[in-house]
Order: structure tokens, then sequence, then C-alpha cells
């Protein structure tokens, strides 16, 4: 069997995040999180300071518009820090 | 599991802080010799598919959701120091973009949701993998159960830093008992979409996942110099 480059595997993988970001975060249940519904049963919600989120938090434009920045910036710090001679670098 | 500004004190988030930094600046050293030609392109992607992933909550009980956390799946998939670099990524997005999570509680976000996950689902994995047949099809179950145990391992976490830091007086026990008792059914959810990511991309590039290695090796009786020796 052909293996798939690591392009399509790549590719696949964006796809992915695209759609779980942009389409299936719309399906995502409303209901607190562990930590948010346990700090409102323990009477520590009230602690919170809350924030705006400068793109008004999450849609599925705005997810998108998430996964291609953490892409950005994730790919760029380890494409920055990676191993240029993957053989023999001992240094 | 993002916690928000105000739910510790100062001198404990400082602390979160100091600490999340010291932790990235290993993952920025150790990530070199995790990141090759086969791991280098993926590291963006798999940063970017878990911010995407942790948008997705699921129910979990009544009134209550999770999502993924996703340090065990990072590491799996990149390396533990590469991982929590995603990791810590993601977390800063989330926070500057998306006001989720404190700003003065970045650091005990990353903490949690990143350094105890990726070294509790790292260790796990690595420990079961010694242990358990060096098979292919191992690899993502093992991958699900690493990822189980780190959720209520970061909620475990969280307790801790509530003890020594938390700005409400409240039973620690009970706050234990639940933070502890949901994470362990969020950390099901955890191990069901671990399993199934890595066992993807097992399924067509197994040489990608860099947990799947040793089991490669074995398997091809290949001696890779770029893999060494992954003792933690």
């Amino acid at each position: 069997m052909r293996r798939a480059s690591t392009k399509v595997v790549a590719a696949g993988v964006l796809l992915v995040a695209l759609l779980l970001a942009g389409v299936v975060s719309r399906f995502a249940s409303e209901d607190p999180d562990g930590l948010t519904k346990v700090s409102e049963d323990h009477g520590f919600a009230d602690t919170e300071k809350a924030r705006d989120s400068p793109v008004g938090g999450y849609g599925a434009l705005t997810g998108v518009l998430g996964v291609l920045v953490v892409l950005g910036l994730a790919g760029g710090v380890t494409y920055a820090v990676r191993r240029r001679e993957p053989s023999d670098d001992q240094s | 599991m993002h916690v928000p500004d105000g739910f510790l004190d100062a001198p404990t988030s400082i602390a979160t802080g100091a600490v999340a930094a010291v932790a990235v600046g290993v993952a920025l050293r150790g990530a070199r010799r995790e990141l090759d030609d086969r791991t280098a392109p993926l590291a963006g992607l798999v940063a970017a598919f878990v911010f995407a992933t942790q948008m997705l909550n699921f129910p979990v009980v009544s009134g209550t959701s999770g999502h993924l956390m996703g340090g065990a799946l990072a590491a799996i998939l990149v390396g533990p120091f590469t991982g929590l670099l995603c990791m810590a990524t993601v977390f800063l997005v989330q926070c500057l973009l998306f006001a989720d999570g404190g700003i003065t509680a970045l650091g005990t976000n990353i903490d949690l949701m990143g350094v105890v996950t990726v070294v509790v689902g790292w260790s796990v994995f690595k420990a079961l993998q010694r242990v358990l047949p060096k098979r292919l099809s191992m690899v993502a179950p093992t991958a699900g159960v690493a990822a189980l145990l780190s959720v209520p391992a970061a909620a475990g976490a969280f307790v801790l830093l509530y003890a020594v830091g938390g700005t409400a007086d409240l039973s620690l026990s009970s706050l234990a008992t639940a933070m502890i008792g949901v994470h362990v059914l969020i950390g099901i959810g955890e191990a069901v979409i671990t399993g199934l990511a890595v066992g993807s991309i097992v399924a067509v590039r197994p040489d990608l996942v860099y947990g799947a290695r040793p089991v490669l090796e074995k398997r091809e009786l290949v001696v890779r110099t770029t893999a060494e020796a992954t003792a933690p």
C-alpha cells in the first residue's frame, strides 16, 4: 500500500481542524465546563474577573481565525527551533 | 478548565507564571531534538487541531460540559517538548484573542492544562508502552489511557493550587471530589478523541507519530540515529 505523503496528511489535519472550528463547533454544548460548574456549585464563581474578547468570543469565523493564528504562531516557533540536519546533529 | 482571573491570588499567579516561563524555556530547548523533517511540518498543525478541538464542548453530566485538553495528544504526536510549545501557543491565543482564561492566569493554565497533561500523558504512555506488546495497534489505545489519566491529574493540580492561593474560603476536600470526579468523566471524552486522532495518523503514516517510533523501529529492525533514547 502506498503511504500518504506528508503533504496529504498535513492537508488532512488542517482540513479537519478548520471543519471542527468552523462547522462542528456550532453543535458544541453550551453548558458550563467542569471548572465553571464546580465554581458555581461551590460558591466561588463570583470571584471570576471576566473581560471581553477582542474578537467577540468563539464562533465559526473567529474559530477559523483562531485556528489559523495558532497554526501560524506554533508553526513559526517550531520551524524556528527545528533541527536543521536531522541525522548528524549532536552539538 | 480554563482558570479565569480572580480564582487564584496574585502571589500564586506570579509563581505559576514563573513556572510556565521556565517550562516553555525548557521546551524550546528540548523541542530542537524532537523536531526533524518528519515532526516539524506537523507541529503547528497539531496546535491548530488542539485549538479547534478545545472549542468543542461535549456534555458529560447534566448541565456540565467538558472539552479536550490535548496535552497527551500533542506529546504523543510530536513529542513532549514540542507538545508543550503547541499547548502554550493555544493558551496564549485563547487568552489574548478570546479572553478564554485569565491574563494573570495564563501561567496557571499553561501549567495545569499544558505541563501537567503533557508530563502525565507522556509518562503514562511511555510506561505502558514499556510493558505492553510493541505493536502499532497498541499505540492508539495506549494514547487513550494516557489521555484519560491526564485530565483528572490537571484537575487535581488545580485543587492543589487552590489550596495554596485560592481567593475563596471553601472545603478543599469537597472541591477535590467535585473537580476530580467531573474530570474523570471529561477524561473519557479526552481518551476517545485522543485515541481516534492518534489512530487515524498511525493508520496512514505511523512514522509521523512521535510516540509510535519505538514500535516502528522494533518492527522494521531499522536503526535510526534520529530517534535517540527517549527515556524521560
